[in-house]
């Protein structure tokens, strides 16, 4: 695939080496002279000094075949723009965009950018993960952001300890996909699997439904 | 009418002024508190600090009651970003939008935005008072 990647900081140069060693053809488009400069003495010519929201620089990088497009400069509005570009003007079939504020996710959608990434919410997922009192973990988003995998961990003095899954009321359209249970092997649960303190539960649910689930297999409101 | 104006530079302070002396409803939003010097001394609106990329302080503005929406800041991504905002999240009527960029300026009009290139119509302009 042929990727133009708008933004040559320390995500944009990563991704550019992560796609170079999976084979792909990139382009990676910096404003900046001095970043361009540095990045090119280990990416070659594969980085370009330009604006990535400007038509003609697109043009000139031939984006016009490109299969893909993703900015990923540190601001909103020109990863906004980049892609707004990209797909009204040379027609990309998919773009994607970093965002730092989660809140711009939803008009992102509405423009028609196909995926977004959130840092922040990324990085706020990886601390919570760490805080032991934290027992809903967002893992992954699915089919466009409309489903969500999650895990949920049963801690000690969950009302849910000792229940049948069987007989619990999940959001509906949740599933409950795999129970890691503490110093046993994962296993695939049936309804008579009985919650045990510390299980880990991963499952599946409508995006919104998240802290639903979590609701309904800890037992705290 | 009520009228948000984002960016409180030469071009909306003075905007922001004309309306105002016209009796519209006039919130005029910057993220510099400095820059509202340049408001006129009679102006009767509102002046907030704030972004107007920013939800929260859209909606302080009064948004959501908007008729229509300017953005005059000096980046036309900023400018951008925020009138799509304006007309997609928050349904507002209108949205006018500053573009420097004649291309960008044109794709965006095409897709519902009212757009303004200073660029295109000064270089107009100019080509008019030379004459011949």
């Amino acid at each position: 695939m042929y990727i133009v990647v708008v933004g040559g900081g320390e995500v944009g140069y990563y991704l550019a080496r992560v796609l170079l060693s999976d084979g792909h053809e990139v382009l990676v488009l910096e404003k900046d002279r001095r970043r361009t400069e540095f990045a090119a003495e280990e990416l070659g010519e594969v980085i370009v000094r330009g604006d990535g929201c400007e038509a003609r620089t697109l043009e000139e990088v031939g984006t016009g075949r490109a299969d893909m497009l993703i900015a990923v400069t540190g601001d909103d509005e020109d990863n906004l723009v980049a892609c707004q570009v990209a797909k009204h003007k040379f027609n990309v079939p998919r773009t994607i965009a970093r965002i730092k504020n989660p809140r711009h996710r939803l008009l992102f959608e509405k423009l028609g950018i196909d995926a977004t990434v959130s840092s922040t919410e990324l990085i706020l997922a990886h601390i919570e993960r760490e805080l032991p009192s934290h027992c809903l973990i967002p893992l992954l988003k699915l089919r466009g952001g409309e489903l969500a995998m999650i895990e949920v961990k049963i801690l000690p003095g969950s009302r849910t300890v000792g229940r049948r899954l069987g007989d619990f009321r999940l959001p509906e359209k949740s599933l409950i996909s795999l129970i890691i249970g503490k110093d046993k092997d994962p296993q695939i649960p049936s309804p008579d699997t009985i919650l045990e303190e510390g299980d880990q539960i991963v499952a599946l649910t409508r995006s919104g439904d998240e802290d639903a689930l979590r609701v309904a297999l800890t037992g705290l409101g | 009418m009520n009228v948000i104006i984002m960016g409180c530079g030469r071009v909306g302070a003075r905007l922001a002024g004309i309306l105002d002396a016209e009796g519209h409803k006039v919130t005029i939003l910057d993220t510099d508190s400095y820059s509202f010097r340049r408001i006129p001394p009679n102006f009767a609106g509102e002046a907030l600090i704030g972004s107007g990329t920013d939800e929260d302080a859209l909606k302080k503005a009064g948004i959501e009651e908007a008729d229509i929406f300017i953005a005059v800041t000096q980046g036309d991504n900023r400018n951008v970003m925020a009138t799509q905002m304006a007309k997609h999240i928050f349904n507002v009527p209108r949205g006018i939008c500053r573009i420097y960029d004649p291309i960008r300026e044109e794709m965006y009009r095409e897709l519902g935005l009212e757009t303004i290139s200073p660029t295109r119509v000064g270089a107009q302009l100019l080509r008019g008072v030379i004459g011949g």
